[in-house]
């Protein structure tokens, strides 16, 4: 059990170091020796966790989704209105691309701009499947009880995920003015006006 | 050596607020399972296969004690109320209130018997022998049973399958013990769902969704309303007239062996918010559905891919 916990942190170690080295350098021009290097582990003891470099940018992917959409399911799971459960979301992801920029950078640049190297087991959905399937439980329940407007799913989810992508993206590229936390409230309330039903304010 | 005659049990088949959907069901029979059960039981009455004998002369016979019988069967709604329905010129809550302690067995045929169905939905006092929907607020008491100490089993369905009439009135009358879930149903019959034995269930598996109706290809559940993941029944298992079955036939199961068959709306529609499904299959969360669809959504079963008469594969 110990041992299971501590290769569990241990892969967290080589999925943060990686994720960094891979959006600063890109995928190919990174290797596994750097990445070895870099935690401070041998290449051999590298391959008791990943099989290949590949299978570490999958990882990396899944790892992302599952921790983004735990907190979408928390957020999902509070007493609390659909408006404000977007306001929530907004604020969590801006929060959890400052705490953890390397995973956001990683998606960024890496996962959407080298899309060969997911094309087997990890193509559509696979490795977030997590963050989509969450929203799409948000999105029902939100529909379901006539807070928002029913439409098909994947504009709904591009409404969302646009403007966050979006955000992110003009940080990363040292444009924003403002601290982006600074505007989560007013992306909130655009994604609410999207989503809302006619008749909610 | 006694004659078959004697051995016989005997039935009275009696009707309420009903379309007689489940009589001529049970006329619909194959002719082998008919004529096992003709052998078997004897039909004292039944308002449209038997003549002989009026129904209030068997009524008759039966107050006064002269005849005893054993199955019950009551097609139709009933009212708690005296003096609402009636059944061959006498109160429906009469006669069950004289038959309910003779009969050995009671035998709700159909949705309405079973849980009020349609008809409930007009009145108050309109229920089915022991529910009315999912209420235990039926005819009888709560705890009621019959002489042979079961009590009132349902065979629900709008029609319910001329097969599960038969066998249910058979295997009692064989002296097997029928096993009920919780809405008093043979288990038998309803422990399975529509989807269990469903041709289609490859294309339920891959998410290949079928946009009308009547075609070989696709599955009828995300678009076409079909209830065949949420509906207990044996339809796909024993098909109607040896045959084939509504979804084999491409329409969608309409869910009418449930309680809630006519809370429902819009049969042929499957209601989605943002294009996720409200309900899903019995036994999986909405998660777990969501998760596996989309893993299967990625990937293409090219053999379901096109017409099945003319691919290859």
């Amino acid at each position: 059990m110990v041992r299971k916990l501590l290769k569990e942190k241990k892969r967290e170690e080589i999925v943060k170091v990686a994720s960094k080295l891979f959006s600063e350098r890109g995928f190919y021009n990174t290797t596994i020796p750097d990445i070895a290097q870099a935690v401070g582990m041998s290449v051999g003891n590298f391959y008791n966790y990943f099989e290949s470099k590949e299978e570490l940018a999958k990882y990396i992917m899944q790892y992302s989704s599952s921790i983004l959409g735990e907190e979408i399911r928390k957020i999902s799971q509070m007493d609390i209105s659909t408006k404000e459960k977007i306001f929530l979301i907004v604020r969590r992801f801006i929060e959890i691309a400052q705490e953890r920029p390397e995973l956001i950078d990683y998606f960024l640049r890496i996962f959407l701009s080298n899309r060969e190297v997911f094309s087997e087991g990890c193509e559509g959905f696979l490795c977030v499947g997590e963050v989509v399937t969450e929203l799409m439980l948000f999105l029902e329940e939100g529909a379901r009880k006539g807070d928002l407007r029913q439409q098909d799913f994947f504009p709904a989810f591009v409404t969302i995920m646009g403007p966050l992508g979006g955000l992110v993206f003009l940080k990363g590229e040292g444009i924003l003015p403002k601290n982006p936390i600074e505007y989560a409230d007013e992306i909130g309330e655009n994604i609410w006006r999207a989503l809302k039903s006619d008749e909610k304010v | 050596m006694e004659s078959l005659e004697i051995r016989r049990k005997s039935l009275i088949w009696i009707s309420g607020l009903t379309c007689n959907g489940n009589s001529h069901s049970f006329l619909s029979s194959t002719s082998l399972s008919f004529n096992t059960f003709l052998n078997s039981v004897n039909i004292l009455f039944h308002p449209a296969l038997t003549y002989d004998r009026e129904f209030k002369d068997i009524y008759e016979d039966i107050l006064e004690g002269r005849l005893k019988f054993d199955f019950l069967v009551v097609e139709g709604a009933v009212s708690k109320e005296k003096g609402k329905v009636y059944f061959q010129g006498f109160d429906v809550y009469e006669i069950l209130e004289n038959l309910k302690n003779v009969a050995e067995y009671i035998i709700a045929v159909g949705n309405c018997a079973s849980f009020g169905n349609f008809p409930a939905l007009y009145s108050e006092d309109v229920v089915g022998l022991n529910f009315r929907f999912d209420q235990k607020s039926g005819f009888f008491d709560v705890g009621f049973t019959t002489k042979s100490g079961m009590p009132v089993i349902n065979v629900s369905g709008c029609p319910a399958h001329p097969e599960w009439i038969i066998k249910t009135i058979l295997s009692l009358s064989y002296g097997y013990n029928l096993k009920l879930d919780s809405l008093q149903r043979p288990k038998d019959f309803y422990m399975y769902l529509t989807h269990d034995g469903c041709t289609r269930n490859q294309y339920f598996e891959w998410k290949v969704e079928a946009e009308e109706f009547g075609t070989k290809e696709g599955c009828l559940f995300y678009y076409l309303g079909c209830r065949g993941p949420l509906t207990h029944s044996t339809c796909n298992k024993i098909l109607w007239n040896d045959k084939s079955s509504k979804t084999r036939a491409g329409m969608p199961c309409i869910g009418c062996t449930e309680f809630d068959f006519p809370l429902r709306s819009k049969y042929f529609e499957t209601k989605l918010n943002i294009g996720i499904p409200e309900e899903v299959p019995l036994g999986v969360s909405k998660r777990a559905y969501i998760m596996l669809s989309g893993v299967a959504k990625t990937f293409t079963n090219h053999r379901l891919k096109g017409k099945l008469e003319e691919a290859d594969q």
